[in-house]
């Protein structure tokens, strides 16, 4: 019965050159594999934009994870290239009854708990920094408004109130974007500003973020975060900046054909420069 | 290390399976009828309880948008309960009541008796799913519509999956009630009758549950 | 229902072309039903990818060609933005839906499920019948999606309100073609509902004599477990799918908040929220991806085990492992929104419970590692995918570790990492577990065996193929790429990353043309391939112990009994290196 079942293919009638070569390619592929990914991730060729950010702690316990998983990663995949290389079929090989064992289960499990538990917390921190830590009393608001497909940037102006907004005040064609209510004297002197949002250096800044159709993201790479701007809710964020310079502000959530093109400027000037702009603006407006 | 003989047709130690209990398995271990026409009966009474984990997920979804929904609002106007649905309700129970009484008849093998509560029951049913068709006339003669509010929004989106999957009751219940009429069931045969019981009652259950959510939780 | 005790079970294989072939409720026919609708669908979907790999690489190239094909979204040979992001949404959804929830689970799950638990169908055939034809109407609505009036879907297979609840006024795609979607969507929820209780049933009720929980092949395990998780998952979806249509034509504010001004057009809703939309998804979402992942899991070690000639290392450990990771799968799904605007302390809490989800699979991936040491590794094709999905899986699991962090989520959300993480783990890990199934049950399903050299050349292309592929998309999402952009030249600091964009597309390409030598091996072996032996490979489980392609009823009207668990390979003392699960020879402990 049982003999009439297996095939007559015996494990030995396998092509044994075949077979040392071919777990020999995986052995070498793997290694390749690993070689490749560290050049990739070591050589920079393409990596974060440099940072500009007082959230110092992102690229720390991201270098941090990477190496734990690098190390993980090369082993996992050497050991893999490694047995499937040294256990292949040979003449005369024959495979060693294991059902498993307890106490390698037991540490293994315990290790990578401990691993992924720990990296978790320790990257509280960052997340800490950014959401739970109040922005700075010094901080200065910006109002973000994401639209298809621009960012509306609106600052308070000298009275460092925002005029209030309601929809049916949106006007594009009078370039009232975010529907500033015309009868609001704090509006007033209100500076808006389409896809550049000027700031200064080293002033840390709250963001009021908004949007009035679809959902979209706004996303700064030099300083680390991103933020959904959420239709129907107000969400703050704050950062400092810490280098002058214009930076790109993608749309990182997809909201329609144009997504692809929602393009904002990070201008960050130095205090005087920022004076000097947002007298001009204030004179336009 | 362990070691074969051949061949002895006894269980053997089993391996992998060192000692765990073996729920449920039991559906053909005793082999009745085996090779023969005959499926473990308690497939149905076991698959349907699985659908009906699945239709509690659905209205777990529901009942969890609800809350989310009305927690952030400033648009929610509740609905008052329409005089009608107390009715529908007492409807519904009273179904189930008949339903059980015809149970209870088959078990004693009073066919004729079973047949007729049963019809009561479809009656009843049907006249739960009309009652239900009438207050939404009633809302919607008022100017309440679905897109009304968010309330109303989900008074017709609950009242209407739960109508949905009444009807396939109802249907269920015409099916048995038609083997009942043929006089198909036994105390010993009644899968079938099992099986559109508990539906029926988790669908009673079901509907007071939402009952109680759409106008106690407002 | 009814009276099942005659309704059913008749032994008989049906008469006529239609009840055998269309309308079958024999699970094999259904099983195989569900295979060629994956296999269409991954064809479709993989060709989508293709075309829109080749504008991501040369944006302005001109192809007049794919311009007469498609009118609208390639007037003169140049494709727009929102047929780019169309073709995204319909690869994303045909591959996550109709290709990784089909083929695994329905597919191969149908075939084997009861053949390996020793039974002689489904608990309900007819059922069975249902949910293979609803399924199948979800896919014509979705490709009719693809083709309707005022463009198809493009919000991305997660379909984030307002943009999918809006309608017209949101865009090309909003219109007919999402709705469709939405549509399609809610009646595959209820098909996989189906499959998912009538797997549930069969495991629990129709094993044979002996086949005790903990003699299960994993793969049994694994379809159990998915089940499960498709059972409670589906419903939720099907909750959400509801509540869209009804916001974009029952004028209800479900995901709508007020106040709306799209295209200059104040829209008339009020107060709904589109996180709703995202928690419903996700809960949903999560368990979905390992839905797609999990009978992989089973197949690989099976695979694994069969060809080292060494029972499953740890087998407890790894059906443990795969319930583990099925009952936390429902705690995580706040994973994808760190960044959406939930509350930033329920973001801690689904973080560490993401992290802690990678534990059970770090346990699964020790044990194949374990149950390869010491073997006698057979190189068959099956064997190579089972391998290389190992491979996958753990490339494409640690870069979970990054995203499982809220810290480092807060920059590498919604970049080509993520690309990178999913389709390594779900995209090409999955997809081998199928590809490894597939070269391992055809010869049973179709008595005939695939051609092996064949094999092993589409194994090399593709396992180096989908590595160029994905590989560098996780660079790219560290360099900040933004996912779902269908030109990134607007941008100067992604404009240094054109190179792997090309780069990616050609490997693309190729993988793509690879794929020639699996279609080709699969139908040329179906008519003409070597016919196949009850068990070519010497495993141990029951399906071996049938004719290849077994009879309609299975085993020949007599179920067998059970002795052994599932992976009996290599037993010290045995005549053979193998011992089947019914065979009566009896294992002495030795003390
Ligand atoms: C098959 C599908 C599948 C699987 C199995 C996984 C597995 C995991 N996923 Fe993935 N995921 C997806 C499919 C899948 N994912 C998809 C489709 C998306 C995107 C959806 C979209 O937005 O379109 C996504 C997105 C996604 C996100 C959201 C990213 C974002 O949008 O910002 C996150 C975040 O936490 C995440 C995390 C994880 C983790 C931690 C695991 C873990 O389970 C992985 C565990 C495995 C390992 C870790 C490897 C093996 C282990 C070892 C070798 C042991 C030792 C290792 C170490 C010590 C490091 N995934
Ligand atoms: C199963 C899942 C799966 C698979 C296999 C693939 C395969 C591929 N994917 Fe896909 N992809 C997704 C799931 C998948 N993808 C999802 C969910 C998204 C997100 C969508 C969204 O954003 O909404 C996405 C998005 C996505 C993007 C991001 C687009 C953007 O954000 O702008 C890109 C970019 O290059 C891409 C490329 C590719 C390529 C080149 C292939 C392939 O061409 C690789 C080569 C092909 C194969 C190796 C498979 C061949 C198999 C067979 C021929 C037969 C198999 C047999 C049976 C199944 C029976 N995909
Ligand atoms: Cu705005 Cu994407
Ligand atoms: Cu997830």
């Amino acid at each position: 019965m049982v003999g009439l079942r297996s095939g007559t293919r015996d494990a030995g009638q396998i092509d044994q050159r075949e077979d040392v070569n071919m777990g020999l390619a995986i052995a070498l592929v793997l290694v390749l594999l690993c070689v490749v990914s560290v050049i990739m991730f070591s050589g920079h060729y393409w990596w974060f934009p440099p940072l500009i950010s007082t959230y110092t702690g992102y690229d720390k316990q991201f270098m941090l994870t990477l190496i734990i998983v690098a190390i993980v990663f090369i082993l996992a995949q050497l050991a893999l290239g490694y047995f499937v290389w040294k256990y292949r079929d040979r003449a005369g090989r024959k495979a060693t009854y294991v059902e498993g064992n307890n106490t390698m289960e037991v540490l293994w499990t315990s290790i990578t708990f401990v691993i992924f538990i720990g990296l978790g917390i320790l990257g509280q921190r960052v997340w800490a920094q950014f959401h739970f830590a109040e922005p700075p009393a010094n901080a200065m608001e910006v109002e973000v408004t994401g639209q298809q497909f621009q960012w509306n940037i609106r600052y308070p102006g000298a009275d460092g109130q925002f005029g209030r907004t309601e929809a049916k005040y949106v006007d594009e064609s009078a370039l009232n974007f975010v529907g500033v209510d015309p009868h609001d004297p704090a509006g007033k002197d209100d500076i808006a500003s389409i896809n550049r949002m000027v700031i200064p250096v080293n002033q840390p800044v709250k963001v009021l973020l908004h949007s009035k159709d679809v959902t979209h993201s706004f996303f700064v790479p030099g300083l680390r975060i991103k933020q959904d701007a959420v239709p129907g809710m107000t969400i703050t964020i704050h950062f400092t900046a810490t280098k002058t310079g214009e930076y790109e502000i993608p749309c990182a959530e997809l909201c329609g054909l144009g997504h692809y093109k929602m393009r904002g400027i990070l201008d960050v000037r130095t205090p005087v420069e920022y004076q000097q702009w947002l007298k001009k603006q204030a004179s336009q407006e | 290390m362990p070691t074969v003989t051949m061949p002895e047709v006894e269980i053997g130690p089993r391996r992998t399976g060192g000692g765990a209990s073996d729920f449920g398995g039991g559906g053909r271990d005793d082999f009745r009828g085996r090779g023969g026409p005959h499926v473990p009966v308690n497939s149905y009474r076991l698959g349907v309880w699985f659908g009906l984990g699945a239709i509690l997920m659905l209205f777990v979804a529901f009942t969890s948008a609800y809350i989310y929904r009305q927690g952030l609002s400033f648009d929610w106007q509740p609905l008052s309960p329409l005089p009608i649905l107390w009715f529908n309700t007492g409807v519904l129970v009273l179904s189930s009541l008949t339903f059980e009484l015809g149970r209870r008849a088959l078990r004693q093998d009073l066919t004729g008796a079973f047949g007729r509560w049963l019809t009561m029951t479809t009656i009843f049913g049907i006249a739960f799913l009309t009652g239900q068709y009438l207050a939404w006339k009633q809302l919607a003669a008022s100017g309440i519509f679905l897109g009304t509010n968010p309330h109303s929004s989900f008074f017709y989106v609950l009242t209407g999956t739960h109508a949905l999957h009444l009807v396939g009751g109802v249907l269920a219940l015409a099916y048995v009630l038609v083997g009942a009429w043929r006089q198909k069931y036994t105390s010993r045969e009644c899968a079938a009758v099992d099986v559109t019981a508990v539906y029926w009652h988790f669908m009673d259950g079901l509907w007071i549950y939402l009952f109680l959510l759409l106008f106690l939780w407002r | 229902m009814g009276e099942p005790t005659h309704a059913v079970h008749v032994h008989h294989a049906p008469k006529g072309f239609i009840r055998k072939y269309i309308f079958s409720t024999d699970h094999k026919v259904i099983g195989i039903q569900y295979y060629f609708l994956a296999l269409f669908s991954v064809v479709l979907g993989m060709l989508l990818s293709v075309l829109f790999r080749l504008h991501l690489a040369w944006p302005n190239a001109n192809w007049d060609l794919l311009g007469k094909l498609f009118p609208t979204g390639m007037a003169g040979g140049l494709m727009t933005p929102e047929f780019y992001l169309s073709l995204v949404t319909m690869h994303g959804t045909l591959m996550v839906f109709f290709v990784l929830t089909t083929a695994p689970q329905s597919g191969f799950g149908n075939y084997f499920l009861p053949i390996q638990i020793g039974a002689d169908d489904m608990a309900f055939p007819v059922l069975n019948m249902l949910s293979f034809w609803i399924t199948f109407v979800a896919l014509v609505v979705m490709v009719m999606a693809l083709f309707a009036t005022g463009g198809a879907p493009l919000s991305g297979w997660t379909a984030y309100p307002p943009l999918s609840a809006l309608g017209k006024i949101s865009g090309p795609g909003e219109g007919l073609g999402q709705t469709l979607w939405v549509i399609s969507l809610a009646i595959f929820c209820v098909g996989s509902l189906l499959g998912a209780l009538n797997f549930i049933t069969t495991t629990l009720n129709l094993r044979a004599k002996g086949m005790t929980l903990l003699r299960m092949p994993l793969t049994v395990w694994a379809w159990f477990t998915t089940s499960i998780l498709a059972l409670l998952a589906f419903p939720v979806l099907l909750a959400g799918g509801i509540l869209l249509v009804l916001d974009r034509v029952g004028g209800t504010s479900f995901f709508i908040p007020a106040g709306l001004v799209v295209n200059e057009q104040l829209v008339n809703h009020s107060g709904g929220s589109p996180l709703l939309w995202q928690h419903l998804f996700w809960f949903f979402g999560h368990p979905e991806v390992y839905i797609a992942i999990l009978p992989g899991m089973g197949v690989a070690s099976q695979l694994l085990s069969t060809f080292s000639r060494k029972p499953v290392f740890g087998y407890k450990a790894m059906f443990s492992a795969m319930l583990a990771i099925g009952f936390l799968g429902f705690f995580v799904w706040g994973h994808h929104m760190f960044i959406s605007g939930m509350s930033p302390y329920s973001a801690v809490a689904f973080s560490l419970l993401t992290l802690a989800i990678g534990v059970p699979s770090a346990i699964k991936t020790f044990n194949w590692l374990g149950t390869l040491w010491q073997g006698k590794i057979q190189f068959t094709s099956a064997m190579l995918f089972a391998i290389g999905f190992v491979s996958l899986f753990v490339t494409g699991g640690v870069s979970g570790i990054f995203l499982g962090q809220t810290s480092l989520d807060l920059y590498l959300h919604d970049t080509y990492f993520v690309v990178g993480h999913f389709h390594m783990i779900m995209g090409v890990a999955a997809l081998f577990g199928i590809f490894g199934a597939t070269y391992y049950w055809f010869p049973k399903m179709f008595g005939r065996m695939l051609n092996e050299p064949l094999g092993k050349i589409h194994f090399w292309f593709t396992f180096i193929g989908v590595n160029a592929i994905f590989f560098p998309m996780h660079i790219m999402g560290v360099a900040g790429h933004p996912r779902r952009y269908s030109d990134a030249s607007n941008f100067n600091y992604l404009s240094s990353m054109h190179p792997l964009h090309e780069f990616i597309t050609v490997a693309a390409i190729v993988t793509a043309t690879a794929q020639l030598f699996f279609l080709l091996n699969f139908f040329w072996s179906l008519w003409k391939g070597k016919k196949a032996e009850m068990n070519p490979w010497n495993a141990t489980t029951l399906e071996w112990t049938v004719p290849s392609p077994p009879p309609h009823d299975n085993f020949g009207g007599k179920l067998p009994v059970v002795y052994h668990g599932a992976y009996e390979y290599s037993v010290p003392g045995a005549k053979q290196d193998f011992i089947m699960q019914d065979s009566p020879e009896k294992i002495i402990e030795a003390t």
